[in-house]
């Protein structure tokens, strides 16, 4: 919401641009495409274009005329600038967004935490970027505009969706009239109220917390470094909790839940905003102008599909889950679905991969919910206690927190890290004979080199990390190198290996997405290309 | 003890005090208080502990 007399994309900071409906004469001479997309927020935008990577056109339908309104998700997490960089997208978002490592906790106006985000020179992102959605929406426009490969069809609403043979044909309304569009695959990326989940019938299932909160972006210029602050039991709202983010443009996130008494017809009325953040903003001993820019509110929900995958019909992002905000979660784990299904979609249809590949969608990506899910379930317990047990230990620990920093590390948030897909068909069993390093499944750790990272080394698709040169002639000498697999040597011992675990005549095996396939203590070639063929679910072409 | 641990502990004492219910809550953190004192076996350290608890409510 804006307040009185400013409409919805009326910005301070922000110009929203139009976007006319396709013209029909155009739209018309192609009705049919291997993969449609419905939504074209972040994640459907990220599907799109992780689909380009792979070659594959798709087709981007939105029933709006410009970007979400309002800021919304503003933290985009270190896994997430990965999927961004892999996309050719990364640039606009490293020279805007708001890096920052650093988070502070407040009970009753004094600090009882400090904590840091893992970060060291290894790292070459940040691990958490502040940045409003808005922005996060043009950057990665700015990428699909210039990919020749997707059409976006705004303005175009879907209406019907039906299984016809082996496709989806889709009932698209725009401003000319009704038409139907036909694909072999769809991706349902249209939000949590997605209309396509509703068309066919399914359900998000899970929790409803009882907590609501509301979000308020102001501007003002408050000379305060980009540091997470969460105030408990402050004086501006008595027994509840405050969180306060910056962002780029002077914008800051102020974030507040509201009291059992608050009623959320009052709580969102302008005034009533106006109000609440002039208090919060006494709190901080700030008393220069502001401005209000946006605000909404929220409740804390944990819901999700039993099964992402319905047919010919992928859900991602919002449309497939719900997640509390605490965890930084919503848009995060959004774009990851994008890429998981874009990438393995993209191998699917090039002939790369077979198709059962798609069938571990589900169980990698709905893994990451319900991961989140008892996280969040944890963090939503802290920071809005809904019973008398759970506030009083709360309470507890902040009071004891003031002199025992101990007690402070329970107000520490759990960070956001990818999520590890350990239980999924697309990964081989761990190698027992490892003693540590990441396991299979896990995102791969990033390194420092003598000249970039490791993960500049990776190829676009599968890539063989080996200790021990005689790998690459060995895979030569069997003939792949139309898999398009890449081999990089590393030195052993050194810090990689290291921090892999790696023995001489160690391999990895590492997915287009970074994620662990595979992983040999004493690896051969041959090994590695069977299970290669394994995670793809394909055979050798000559076989 | 490590965080894990604490967090553990501190889940473990939330659901008790529901389970236990608002009018015997005070009475069960008492007979907990000590039985870990029972369990630290000098008064001296369970008076340190007394007195640390109490700080930050005058805080």
């Amino acid at each position: 919401m804006r307040p009185e007399g400013r409409l919805d994309t009326d910005s301070l900071y922000f110009e929203y641009p139009h976007f006319d409906a396709p013209d029909r004469a155009r739209r018309e001479t192609e009705t049919a495409a291997a993969v449609a997309i419905v939504g074209a927020g972040p994640v459907g935008m990220t599907a799109a274009l992780a689909l380009a990577r792979e070659g594959v056109r798709s087709v981007l339908f939105d029933a709006k005329d410009t970007f979400n309104d309002g800021s919304r998700a503003i933290c985009i997490a270190r896994p997430s600038y990965y999927i961004l960089e892999q996309l050719g997208a990364v640039a606009p978002f490293l020279e805007k967004a708001l890096g920052w490592t650093t988070g502070r906790s407040f009970y009753r106006g004094r600090k009882i935490l400090e904590f840091q985000m893992p970060d060291s020179p290894d790292e070459k992102y940040r691990p958490m970027y502040n940045l409003q959605q808005q922005y996060i929406e043009q950057f990665l426009w700015q990428a699909v505009e210039a990919s020749g490969l997707i059409e976006t069809r705004w303005q175009s609403e879907i209406i019907g969706v039906e299984d016809s043979g082996g496709e989806v044909l889709l009932t698209v309304r725009d401003p000319t009239g009704d038409y139907s569009f036909g694909a072999s695959w769809v991706l349902a990326c249209d939000g949590a109220r997605s209309p396509i989940r509703t068309l066919r019938g399914h359900r998000l299932k899970g929790e409803n917390f009882e907590g609501r909160y509301v979000i308020a972006d102001i501007r003002m210029q408050h000379d305060y470094p980009t540091i997470r602050r969460a105030l408990f039991d402050p004086a501006c709202r008595p027994g509840g909790t405050v969180l306060i983010h910056k962002q780029p443009d002077d914008i800051w996130r102020i974030d507040y839940q509201l009291e059992q008494h608050e009623g959320t017809e009052d709580a969102i009325r302008e005034e009533t905003v106006r109000r609440s953040v002039a208090l919060v903003l006494k709190d901080l001993d700030f008393d220069g102008e502001w401005e209000l820019e946006w605000w909404s509110v929220y409740s804390a929900n944990t819901l999700a599909m039993d099964d992402y995958r319905d047919g010919r019909i992928f859900f991602a992002g919002d449309s497939a889950h719900i997640v509390p905000i605490f965890g930084v979660r919503g848009l995060n784990n959004g774009l990851a679905d994008a890429a998981n299904i874009g990438w393995k979609l993209g191998w699917v249809l090039n002939g790369g991969a077979g198709e059962a590949l798609l069938d571990s969608y589900t169980p990698e990506r709905r893994g990451a919910t319900l991961d989140v899910f008892a996280n969040a379930s944890k963090s939503a317990r802290f920071m809005t206690p809904n019973s008398h047990g759970w506030k009083l230990m709360r309470d507890a620990a902040l009071s004891l927190a003031l002199t025992k920093p101990f007690a402070g590390e329970l107000a520490n948030p759990r960070q956001m890290t990818a999520f590890t897909y350990s239980e999924s068909p697309a990964v081989l069993p761990d190698d027992p004979a490892f003693s540590g390093g990441p396991g299979v499944g896990a995102f791969m750790p990033e390194i420092k080199l003598n000249s970039g990272y490791l993960s500049d080394r990776l190829g676009k698709g599968f890539t063989v990390l080996c200790f021990g040169a005689s790998m690459v002639e060995q895979i030569s000498a069997l003939g792949l190198g139309e898999t398009g697999l890449v081999v990089v040597v590393l030195p052993q011992p050194s810090a990689v290996s290291d921090r892999l675990a790696a023995g001489p005549g160690s391999a990895y095996l590492i997915r287009p997405d970074m994620h662990i396939a595979g992983r040999w203590f004493d690896a051969t070639a041959a090994r590695v290309i069977e299970g290669y063929h394994r995670v793809v679910f394909k055979k050798r072409a000559s076989q | 003890m490590n965080k894990q641990d604490l967090e553990t502990v501190y889940a473990a004492l939330a659901a008790k005090i529901d389970a236990v219910g608002d009018a015997q809550s005070e009475l069960f953190l008492a007979k907990l208080a000590l039985l870990l004192a029972h369990r630290i076996g000098n008064a001296e350290d369970v008076e340190t502990c007394i007195d640390e608890a109490a700080a930050s409510l005058i805080a």
